[in-house]
C-alpha cells in the first residue's frame, strides 16, 4: 500500500467507503489462523478475509475493483469478536483501511484498532443500515469523517457517530500510541511494584 | 496507578504471559524504539499455538513454526525472560501451564496476548487478553492504558446434574446472554453451583467469558483456590503463605458489594449443551432441536440462517444423533487433568466408532505426565484414541492438526467460528470433553448421561 500508516493526531479522514455486512464477524474470519504464522505483520494486507474472499471468487467487497483504494469500512454488530489477534486490524490497515464505522465492536478489537490509530465509530442499527445503503448506491463518493463533530458525510448526507471520551481524546491529541505516555509515569511504576503485596512477599498487607 | 490524560487508567500488570504468536512483533517494536523490558521477572513465556502434537523434535518440520519458536527463544534470552519451552517439563498451553505452576494468584493483574486470558480470573485475579501493541506496552512499562469495566454478577444456584459439567454451564450462560452481552463488562461468576466447582471447572467457566463478549471472567478466591495454589512451584511459601492467604481472603467481594448488573440462574436445570452454529452463543441442550431462524429474535435470525446453511443443519432437526467425523479433546478450555479424567470414565471399556478420528491433546506437559501416571493415556489408547503431545492443537489449527474439507468435529475447545479448525469450510460442535468422548464412541452426538447410568 502506498498510503502511510496513521500517525499523530487523527482529526479527519476522507476517502471512499465500502460495506461488509453481517453481525458477529470474528477475527478468525478477518484473518484466518494459518496466516498468524509469521514474525512480522508486513504480509497480512493481502490475506485479509482470505477464506471469505476465496469462497466468493472475486466478488467479495475486498476484491471488487471499484473498492480498490477505498479506506473506510462500514460494518454491522459486534465486529471483530473472538481472538485478540492484532493481526486482524493489522491486516485491515495494511490493505488500506483507516476508519471503521459499525453498530458495535468487540472490546479487544476496538482497543487494537485504537493502538494502530484506526478509529472505530458506532451508530444505531438504523443509521448504519441507512449508511450502508447510501454507500453501496454511491460507490464513487468521497466521504469525510470529522472527529471534532463526530460526523460522517458525503456531498449530500451527514450522519452523526459516537465515540467514548477516552478514545476521542487519544485520537484528538495523537496520544493513541500509549507506550511513551505509560513510560512518563516511570517513578510511579516502580512505587506501585514495590507496594504490591504479591511482589514484596506480602509484607505490605495491613 | 493513575488516570491518563485521555481518561483511561494506567494499570500495573503483575503477571505478563507471552507466547510465540502475539509477541514477536512486540519485541521488534521494542527494539525499534530502543526500549528495555522493564521487569523481565514479571513476564513468563511458553510456546503452544504452533507446536506440532505428534512429533516435537526440533527443528519442527514446518519451517514457519520453527522460526516462530526460535524467535521467541531468542527474544527471551536477550531480554532475560523465563521461557518454558519444548523439552521442559513445564511447557503447555499458556492458560493451563501458568495456573499449574502457581504463577496465577488472587489479586493479581494478569495480561497476555490471547483472548482466553480471562481464564485466570478463576483465581480472583483481574485477567484479560490484549493485542500485540499492548504486549509491547507491558514489556516496556509493565502497565497498560485501560478503561474501567462494569461488573455483571452471574449467580448460579443449585448443583449441576450428573453428566453436566462446567462447559455446559458456560455454554448455557453464553446462549442466554449472547456473544456480545458481556461487552464493556467483567463477568463475576458466583453462587452455590460455582462454589462447588473445582479450580479446573472454574477455569473452564472464566476461559469462555470472552465468548460472551466479557473481556474478564472472575470468581472470588476461597478455600478451593488456596488449596489448589498451595505447594505449587511459584506459590508463596512458609510465613509468606499465611500473609498471602489473609490478603487473598480480604479481596473477595462480600454480601454488601454492589454490581452494575445481576443475573440469576438455576444450575440444576441445565442439561448437556452443544453448539449447533457458528458462534459459541448458538448452543442448545442435547434434547432440543435446531432452532427455526424465523422464530428467533429478529437480530439473531440472519446469523442463524447463515449457521444452518454453513453447518448443513435443518431447523427442527434434533442435534442428538448428528454424525461427526473428528473428535478432539484438549485446549485451554478443557485440556486439564480432570477434563481428561472425566472423558476417560466414559471411554473406559468402549471403542471409538469406525471411521472416526479421535484424539486427546493434554493441555500441558504436567497434565500429560499426571494423566500417564494415572493410566488415563492407556484408557484412551486402548479405545482407539490417539494420545498426543501438549499444545493448542485443533482448537485453532495453527499446527498440523486440522479438519479437512467439510468434516464436522465434536470438540472440547471454545470457538466454532467458520473455518476455525483449519479447513475453510470445516464445521465444529462445541461440547464438554465427556460429551466428545461419548460422540467418539457412538460416532454421533450423544447424551453422555446414557453412559453414566449404573
Amino acid at each position: 500500500m502506498t498510503q502511510e500508516f496513521p500517525k499523530g493526531a487523527i482529526k479527519s479522514i476522507q476517502g471512499r467507503s465500502f460495506v461488509i455486512r453481517g453481525d458477529d464477524i470474528d477475527t478468525d474470519r478477518i484473518i484466518p489462523a494459518r496466516f498468524l504464522k509469521c514474525v512480522s505483520f508486513s504480509a497480512l494486507g493481502d490475506q485479509v478475509f482470505a477464506d471469505d474472499r476465496n469462497e466468493l471468487k472475486g466478488n467479495h467487497p475486498f476484491d471488487l475493483v471499484h473498492n480498490k483504494g477505498a479506506n473506510i469500512l462500514i460494518v454491522n454488530d459486534n465486529f471483530g469478536c473472538g481472538s485478540s489477534r492484532e493481526h486482524a486490524p493489522q491486516a485491515l490497515m495494511r490493505w488500506g483501511i483507516r476508519l471503521i464505522i459499525g453498530e458495535s465492536f468487540a472490546e479487544i478489537f476496538f482497543g487494537n484498532c485504537l493502538a494502530l490509530g484506526i478509529p472505530c465509530l458506532t451508530s444505531s442499527k438504523e443509521v448504519i443500515a441507512k449508511l450502508q445503503n447510501l454507500v453501496e448506491k454511491n460507490i464513487t463518493h468521497t466521504w469525510h469523517f470529522d472527529l471534532k463533530n463526530l460526523s460522517f458525510s458525503n456531498q449530500k448526507e451527514t450522519v452523526k457517530l459516537d465515540l467514548d471520551e477516552g478514545p476521542y481524546n487519544m485520537l484528538f491529541t495523537g496520544k493513541w500510541d500509549a507506550t511513551s505516555q505509560l513510560l512518563d509515569a516511570d517513578e510511579k511504576i516502580y512505587i506501585t511494584a514495590k507496594n504490591l503485596p504479591y511482589l514484596n512477599n506480602f509484607e505490605s498487607i495491613i | 496507578m493513575r488516570e491518563l490524560p485521555g481518561g483511561s487508567t494506567q494499570l500495573f500488570i503483575g503477571l505478563h504471559l507471552i507466547h510465540e504468536v502475539t509477541s514477536p512483533q512486540a519485541f521488534s517494536a521494542l527494539n525499534e524504539k530502543n526500549l528495555e523490558v522493564k521487569f523481565p521477572n514479571l513476564t513468563v513465556a511458553t510456546v503452544d499455538h504452533i507446536v506440532p502434537t505428534s512429533n516435537q523434535q526440533r527443528p519442527f518440520s514446518d519451517p514457519l513454526a520453527e522460526e516462530m519458536l526460535s524467535t521467541l527463544e531468542n527474544n527471551c534470552k536477550t531480554h532475560r525472560i523465563k521461557f518454558h519451552g519444548i523439552g521442559s517439563n513445564s511447557q503447555g498451553v499458556v492458560h493451563v501451564m501458568a495456573p499449574e505452576l502457581g504463577l496465577t494468584q488472587p489479586g493479581m493483574t494478569v495480561a497476555c496476548g490471547d483472548s482466553h486470558t480471562s481464564t485466570h480470573g478463576a483465581f480472583g485475579a483481574i485477567a484479560f487478553g490484549i493485542g500485540t501493541s499492548q504486549v509491547r506496552d507491558v514489556l516496556a512499562s509493565q502497565s497498560l492504558a485501560m478503561n474501567k469495566l462494569k461488573v455483571r454478577r452471574i449467580w448460579v444456584d443449585g448443583t449441576l446434574q450428573k453428566g453436566v459439567y462446567a462447559k455446559d454451564l458456560i455454554l448455557h450462560i453464553i446462549r442466554h446472554l449472547g456473544v456480545k452481552g458481556g461487552v464493556g463488562f467483567a463477568y463475576e461468576f458466583a453462587g452455590p453451583a460455582i462454589e462447588k466447582l473445582s479450580m479446573e471447572g472454574r477455569m473452564t467457566i472464566c476461559n469462555m467469558a470472552i465468548e460472551g463478549g466479557a473481556r474478564c471472567g472472575y470468581i472470588n478466591p476461597d478455600e478451593t483456590t488456596f488449596k489448589y495454589i498451595k505447594g505449587k512451584e511459584y506459590a508463596p511459601q512458609g510465613k509468606d503463605w499465611d500473609r498471602a492467604v489473609s490478603w487473598w481472603k480480604s479481596l473477595a467481594s462480600d454480601s454488601k458489594a454492589i454490581f452494575d448488573d445481576e443475573i440469576k440462574l438455576d444450575g440444576s436445570s441445565i442439561e448437556p449443551t452443544v453448539t449447533w452454529g457458528i458462534t459459541p452463543g448458538q448452543g442448545i441442550s442435547i434434547k432440543e432441536t435446531i432452532p427455526n431462524p424465523d422464530l428467533l429474535p429478529i437480530n439473531e435470525q440472519q446469523i442463524a440462517k447463515d449457521a444452518c446453511k454453513y453447518m448443513n443443519l435443518k431447523p427442527d432437526e434434533p442435534i442428538e444423533g448428528k454424525s461427526v467425523d473428528v473428535c478432539f479433546i484438549g485446549s485451554c478450555t478443557n485440556g486439564r487433568l480432570s477434563d481428561l479424567q472425566e472423558a476417560s470414565k466414559i471411554v473406559k471399556g468402549h471403542t471409538v466408532a469406525t471411521g472416526i478420528r479421535a484424539f486427546v491433546v493434554p493441555g500441558s506437559q504436567k497434565v500429560a505426565k499426571e494423566a500417564r501416571e494415572k493410566g488415563i493415556d492407556k484408557i484412551f489408547l486402548k479405545a482407539g484414541f490417539e494420545w498426543r503431545e501438549p499444545g493448542c492443537s485443533m482448537c485453532l489449527a495453527m499446527n498440523p492438526d486440522k479438519l479437512e474439507g467439510r468434516q464436522i468435529s465434536a470438540s472440547s475447545s471454545n470457538r466454532n467460528f467458520k473455518g476455525r479448525q483449519g479447513s475453510a469450510n470445516g464445521r465444529t460442535l462445541l461440547m464438554s470433553p465427556a460429551m466428545v468422548a461419548a460422540a467418539a464412541i457412538n460416532g454421533k452426538v450423544t447424551d453422555v448421561r446414557n453412559f453414566l447410568q449404573d
